[in-house]
């Protein structure tokens, strides 16, 4: 299959390419920019006038929640969901039901991914059994079984000891350790920021320091056994002057932020909105802001859409049963737009963080458009509005923050290794989105 | 800025979740209406026909007895159909929800539901799920809000002392946890008193606390200085011993209050408290059956305002 995106504005965050051209992919790669590779015959054209053509986004945290959890989602439906949101590389979190600690479990995955032909998923294994944080997991085989890495997700390590022979078992391969530093004694029973929104509302509190204390210790333990360390959506503004600093001193570490807490605060908890139930907890506009700049200045690596669907039933309850967690995928770009223009950054600056930087991170070929890397390429519409209601979205999941809001950039089309996967510019979209 | 779930689209009370936010117009009229109930009981007949022929839910998904009673009591001389709910946790593990309950409940076409959750936030929950003709009272949700206690003390408050302008008050105790305390700090703040304090340990004190408008203080002489109300919290059981307070014998001898301890306040101060006490950890028994304790009266007025709550609900949206 040969194909070209036409007359688009070409957006490539590591080659800091911004211009309007020509993308030509043959054989699921893209074979040139610009002019047409000699005897090139394109069996399709994709007039992309007026619209954004970059390589297609890397999340670094997206629950599938298969296997064992299909009543919140299902491969299909969080699949769907990826393409209409332009994302092509996925990494899924290890807390699925039973979680990945075994290599079958991993392969079954993979295989029920690659069978469905759309986006590339990146398994997290569990770092202990049953993440029971007790006895290590066979990391070298589920590695592979096609694991990237290793987890935690949000259950519980408390003992240090295990924590840090499972960093030095993991540094023996060279397996990278992914981590979301939060205390399990400070933050025990706590569901939202601890401060005056949830003293105001009589929420049980998070304080920062639940951040900063496990940090310190995975910091500390990083330099110790020479782990190579990704730390999950860090919230507090201490949290990322922590990162900043180990940075500096050359430590080797990576960290990510979630899309709703670059956006929100505590105070959209509102009127107890479960919606806003996530964890971590949405912070304080000191600390968004300090996320940001963090993201400015490369502290944070990455954003990611922690896009985790929940059934309804988990969240119409009271704000502190609720089952945490947001859908995130088809909010990812627009909601990246929006933090390019509030900020004032250059759009490929925004863009190199769900793309290039996560990519670079992952040590995987996508997020990029240079010659001869795999065409992963999402085609989007910068300037058009939409209302995300439950009917726009894919996901299974229809608990977000944003329900209701109207939010800009659409994608338009997205491609996997050289094939439209998905297609809303010639009204062939695979299916409608599942109502409910 | 979100709109307030209490209000409807008249500028009418037509929940009572919580007193925060609420304007000071509203807060009052529900303090005038109770002062025209307080009669009511005195009568022979100590019923008026306001609410003939409503159906009133009291929905009690945690235990209570003296807060569901007086509802009970508020309800029927109103001339309302009162049921009583008493839903433990034994019944919600059975699967149903709160919102299944409550739709169970509409459907037997109740008018009011008061409601008492140990989860923060759950009136508001059921407020939002219910038609729009039915009425919620939030009785207590975790330690979020208890409005009609708040406007109780309000109305105990204003009895005694009728200017809030001038005003010093005290709150003293488990501010953590205590949904008592936000209500009164909010109605306090919205009637404009001089001075709201909190006096607490520091375990004992909410994060943020200054920013609902109170000064904090972790020394009772200091505290209590100069004060014309004082307000004792219940310190709950399993909190008395513990990572959070050593003992109830060290928390009375620093925390309690005493003779010696009220004499730190103006000479004609008075001493309240939400009930049930636990003599000899907050409150001294000499000082709760004092002459300036007017904690009895509390549980009079509380009757009052909640008809005067009831009675302001069930007319809005009419």
């Amino acid at each position: 299959m040969k194909l070209v995106i036409k007359g688009g504005r070409v957006i490539d965050p590591k080659h800091g390419l911004d211009a309007v051209t020509d993308v030509y992919i043959a054989s699921g790669k893209i074979a040139a920019l610009g002019a047409a590779p000699a005897g090139f015959t394109a069996q399709r054209t994709i007039d992309a006038t007026g619209l954004v053509v970059c390589p297609g986004f890397v999340d670094l945290s997206a629950r599938l929640r298969e296997p064992g959890l299909e009543y919140k989602a299902t491969l299909e439906s969080e699949m769907e969901a990826a393409m209409a949101g332009g994302v092509t590389s996925l990494v899924c979190p290890p807390d699925t039901d039973p979680p990945l600690d075994e290599p079958g479990l991993v392969e079954m995955l993979k295989h029920r991914a690659r069978s469905l032909n759309k986006a590339r998923v990146f398994p997290l294994g569990a770092l202990t059994q049953k993440l029971e944080g007790r006895e290590l997991t066979e990391m070298a085989e589920l590695s592979d079984a096609g694991c990237i890495g290793f987890s935690q997700a949000d259950a519980a390590l408390t003992d240090t000891m295990t924590l840090m022979r499972a960093l030095q078992y993991a540094a023996t391969f060279g397996f990278a350790v992914w981590l979301r530093p939060q205390d399990v004694f400070l933050s025990r029973h706590g569901v939202a920021h601890d401060g005056e929104v949830a003293t105001r509302l009589g929420l049980s509190g998070i304080p920062s320091c639940a951040e900063t204390v496990a940090l310190s210790t995975i910091l500390l333990l990083a330099r110790e056994t020479g782990a190579r360390i990704h730390l999950c959506r860090l919230s507090t503004a201490a949290g990322i002057g922590m990162v900043r600093v180990a940075k500096e001193q050359g430590l080797a570490v990576t960290c990510d932020v979630g899309m709703h807490h670059v956006h929100l605060s505590e105070s959209d908890v509102g009127f107890f909105d479960a919606n806003c139930r996530l964890v971590p907890p949405l912070r304080t506009d000191a600390d968004r802001a300090a996320l940001r700049e963090g993201l400015a200045d490369g502290t944070v690596d990455a954003v990611c859409s922690d896009h985790s669907p929940v059934d309804d039933d988990a969240k119409q309850v009271p704000f502190g049963e609720a089952e945490p967690g947001a859908t995130g995928l088809e909010l990812l770009l627009p909601l990246t737009l929006q933090w390019a223009r509030e900020d004032r950054l250059p759009l490929h600056r925004a863009l190199a963080r769900i793309t290039h930087e996560p990519a670079r991170l992952l040590g995987i070929a996508g997020g990029q458009l240079g010659l001869g890397s795999p065409a992963d390429v999402c085609v989007f519409d910068p300037d058009t509005d939409w209302q995300v209601d439950r009917k726009a979205l894919y996901s299974q999941g229809k608990n977000t923050p944003f329900l209701g809001a109207r939010v800009q950039g659409r994608v338009c089309c997205t491609l996997v290794e050289g094939h439209v996967v998905f297609d809303r510019l010639h009204g062939r979209e695979a299916r409608k989105p599942a109502v409910s | 800025m979100r709109k307030n779930p209490q209000i409807n689209q008249h500028g009418e009370l037509n929940h009572l979740l919580t007193l925060e936010g609420l304007p000071r117009e509203i807060l009052l009229h529900i303090l005038d209406t109770a002062a025209s109930f307080v009669g009511v009981a005195e009568r022979e007949v100590k019923k008026v026909p306001l609410l003939r022929g409503k159906t009133i839910f009291n929905l009690f998904f945690e235990p209570s007895t003296r807060t569901r009673t007086t509802f009970e009591i508020a309800a029927k001389r109103l001339s309302a159909d009162v049921l009583n709910l008493n839903i433990g946790a034994s019944s919600q593990s059975k699967g149903e929800t709160v919102l299944d309950t409550v739709d169970n409940l509409s459907a037997m076409h109740a008018d009011m539901f008061i409601v008492r959750h140990a989860q923060s936030g759950a009136a508001h929950l059921i407020a939002q799920h219910v038609a729009p003709y039915i009425h919620v009272i939030n009785a207590g949700d975790g330690r979020h809000a208890h409005p009609t206690q708040g406007l109780l003390d309000m109305y105990t408050i204003r009895h005694y002392k009728p200017d809030f302008s001038g005003l010093r008050v005290a709150i003293v105790g488990d501010l953590m946890h205590s949904r008592v305390a936000r209500s009164e700090i909010h109605a306090l703040n919205i009637l404009g008193t001089q001075e709201v304090r909190v006096i607490a340990p520091k375990t004992l004190i909410p994060s943020g606390v200054e920013g609902l408008g109170v000064k904090v203080y972790h020394n009772m002489a200091a505290g209590l200085a100069g004060v014309d109300v004082v307000i004792m919290l219940r310190l709950q059981h399993e909190r008395m011993k513990g990572a959070i307070l050593p003992s109830a014998q060290e928390y009375f001898k620093y925390y309690g209050l005493t003779p010696e301890k009220l004499a730190y306040c103006s000479g004609d101060a008075i001493v309240m408290h939400p009930g049930p006490m636990n003599r000899g950890v907050e409150i001294d028994s000499s000082v709760a059956d004092g002459e300036q304790s007017v904690i009895l009266p509390q549980v009079t007025f509380g009757i009052a305002v909640r008809m005067a709550v009831m009675s302001i609900l069930a007319s809005s949206g009419s």
